[in-house]
């Protein structure tokens, strides 16, 4: 393999793993904190893709839409929190799984309803639009350095949300103890409900940047959920840290795997999980 | 329910099984063989959830593989033998429960879940992107399994009423067989996991040994199912072993109260029932089939099963307070 294509796959994996990681946040910290485990969480991103092609459409800028986006991705987030799934915190794992279940048929066919079942492209914003040459033949788009970049970014804001800010003592606190925090006059429904809706975003907002490349499609929520379980798994539930090792290592070992044996890409990232589970059966980083 | 009662019903339920073909049209026959199938499939996986206390979420990978081997089995243009066919699919599928359930089982809870949905996506992909069944597409499964021996054939599955009877006939032995192994010391220990296993593991019982038994079993069971499901429909698509069908059936053991093999089976009818009539209605079915998952878990904890039980003692309350 020549270096530049080396390093072109080495900057795909980087920004496909960085995206993982914002779906597998949301993912992992609902599930660490409420042990909700939430099979929904997929449709999430499903819902931002289509939110970014409907909104691009009405105003012609992604830019716009995901600004537009987000604060409905979010308050979409809450509602469902309050009507749904503050009902199962008590219910076990079983209950939980067949209702995030129903949910996903019934945000496929409410998409279906409301779009329709064809593939849509999503324009990349025209400041954004440019490549760098890397060889006389070779260059790589603006584009996916900019999602690697606000990934990372948001990465560093999520870690210093959780650590350095009230808010973020008040979570790590909650998944604790739930009875305690509350007894310290914190509302704990309020807390959980903004957890949620902030996976819903991150989950929404991981689908709003990847509509360009990826463009939109049916389904297209099931394999991110499915790849975003592997990941939780492999970094160890609950974990923001270990989510992010796991989903570098998936965004490597998938986009490695396509390149050097294409016949078995699916599998790659199926055998990093089964190497893990062997060596640690809790995922890499494993939470108290 | 009094047992004696329950046993009375069930027989009614085989008679009623039994006559159906006379008074259905071909139709309904096949949908019921379908059903009956899933019935099989459901009951596989309640041995699991209901009883083991293990939540599968990938456990259309075993029916698929086994589904998979007949068609791999059967030449292009004659049958495959089916006294080799049927237990070679079972076997494959117990056997890829075997390997999975050596990985899935180190782990527990939400993990385990996570776990085994992914490990069947990994076999679902097999399938999907190499040529081994006809990748997406899937593979076409030309005769039925022909169980001729020295000349003598004691059924023909090209025979719709007698595939029928061979699917009915199939789901009374898997569930005696499943009654029996319960009331079995080994059904007592999986119970016992089911409740508490750190007391079983006091108690002196290897609980991964047990637990692995469990789904090996529970994975050739669903071959049967997943066998006859490709001998019904004479095709084989990578989305058997897809996780909406691992997700169906555990609706299908939920819809009729976990830990009853009857309800499992009254699960899938029920199931495949409103599948059918909601598709005739809209083909947005699954906005309604979604609608119903999200009512039954919120409203209706226990399943079907436990609805007659539940409504009787309500009454009796009301009729103390009153």
């Amino acid at each position: 393999m020549d270096f530049t294509i080396f390093l072109i796959q080495i900057l795909n994996s980087l920004q496909y793993g960085l995206l993982l990681f914002l779906v597998a946040s949301g993912l992992t910290l609902v599930f660490g904190i409420m042990g909700i485990i939430n099979l929904a969480h997929g449709s999430f991103y499903m819902i931002g893709a289509y939110l970014a092609f409907a909104l691009t459409s009405l105003t012609g800028n992604l830019m716009l839409a995901i600004v537009l986006g987000l604060p409905l991705a979010f308050i979409f987030g809450a509602l469902l929190e309050w009507l749904l799934f503050a009902h199962l915190y008590k219910r076990d794992h079983l209950e939980q799984v067949l209702l995030t279940y129903g949910l996903i048929l019934i945000f496929e066919e409410l998409r279906s309803l409301a779009i329709g079942d064809d593939v849509h492209g999503v324009n990349i914003p025209a400041l954004f639009s440019a490549s760098i040459p890397l060889s006389d033949t070779l260059s790589y788009p603006v584009y996916r350095l900019l999602i690697s970049a606000v990934c990372i970014a948001l990465a560093v804001g999520l870690w210093w949300l959780m650590q350095r800010t009230r808010l973020g003592m008040m979570i790590r606190a909650g998944s604790h103890d739930r009875d305690m925090v509350q007894a310290l006059g914190i509302d704990i429904n309020l807390l959980y409900r903004t957890v949620f809706a902030l996976g819903v975003a991150l989950a929404a907002l991981a689908g709003m940047l990847a509509a360009p490349i990826s463009s939109v499609y049916p389904g297209m929520g099931g394999s991110v959920l499915i790849i975003s379980f592997v990941i939780v798994v492999i970094g160890g539930i609950g974990s923001v840290w270990g989510a992010l090792i796991a989903a570098l290592l998936i965004g490597f070992a998938d986009t490695f795997g396509k390149v050097l044996v294409p016949e078995f890409a699916g599998l790659a990232v199926y055998l990093v999980m089964a190497i893990v589970l062997l060596w640690r059966p809790e995922g890499i980083l494993k939470k108290g | 329910m009094n047992p004696r009662i329950a046993l009375v019903l069930k027989l009614a339920a085989l008679v009623g099984l039994i006559v159906f073909p006379s008074f259905g049209s071909s139709f309904y026959t096949e949908m019921v063989a379908k059903m009956l199938i899933l019935g099989i499939f459901a009951m596989s996986l309640d041995l699991l959830v209901g009883f083991t206390g293990l939540v599968s979420l990938g456990h259309a990978a075993y029916f698929g593989i086994a589904a998979y081997t007949v068609a791999l089995l059967t030449p292009k243009y004659d049958p495959a033998n089916f006294w080799i066919a049927l237990p070679a699919a079972v076997l494959a599928a117990a056997a890829a429960a075997f390997v999975i359930g050596l990985f899935v089982l180190r782990t527990k809870g939400i993990y385990f879940i996570m776990v085994t949905l992914a490990f069947a996506q990994m076999v679902y992909f097999i399938f999907h992107d190499t040529a081994l069944g006809g990748g997406s597409d899937g593979i076409y499964v030309n005769f039925k399994p022909d169980a001729t021996i020295a000349g003598w054939q004691p059924f023909n599955l090209d025979e719709p009423l007698q595939l029928y009877y061979f699917v009915v006939a199939a789901l009374v032995a898997v569930f005696v067989f499943l009654t029996l192994v319960l009331r079995s010391p080994f059904g007592k220990v999986l119970v016992g996991i089911r409740s508490n296993e750190h007391r079983m593991q006091s108690l002196g019982y290897a609980t991964f040994r047990y637990k692995l038994a469990a789904f090996t079993l529970a994975g050739g069971l669903a071959g049967v199912a997943g066998f006859l499901y490709a001998v019904l429909f004479g095709f084989v698509t990578p989305e058997y072993l897809s996780w909406h069908q691992s997700g169906n059936v555990l609706m299908m053991v939920i819809l009729g109260g976990m830990g009853n093999l009857a309800g499992a089976v009254i699960g899938a009818f029920a199931f495949i029932g409103l599948q059918e009539m909601f598709a005739d209605w809209t083909k947005h079915w699954q906005l309604l089939m979604g609608g119903v998952i999200v009512a039954a878990v919120l409203f209706m904890p226990g399943g079907l099963s436990a609805l007659p039980g539940r409504v009787l003692k309500k009454l009796n309350q009301e009729s103390k307070h009153g």
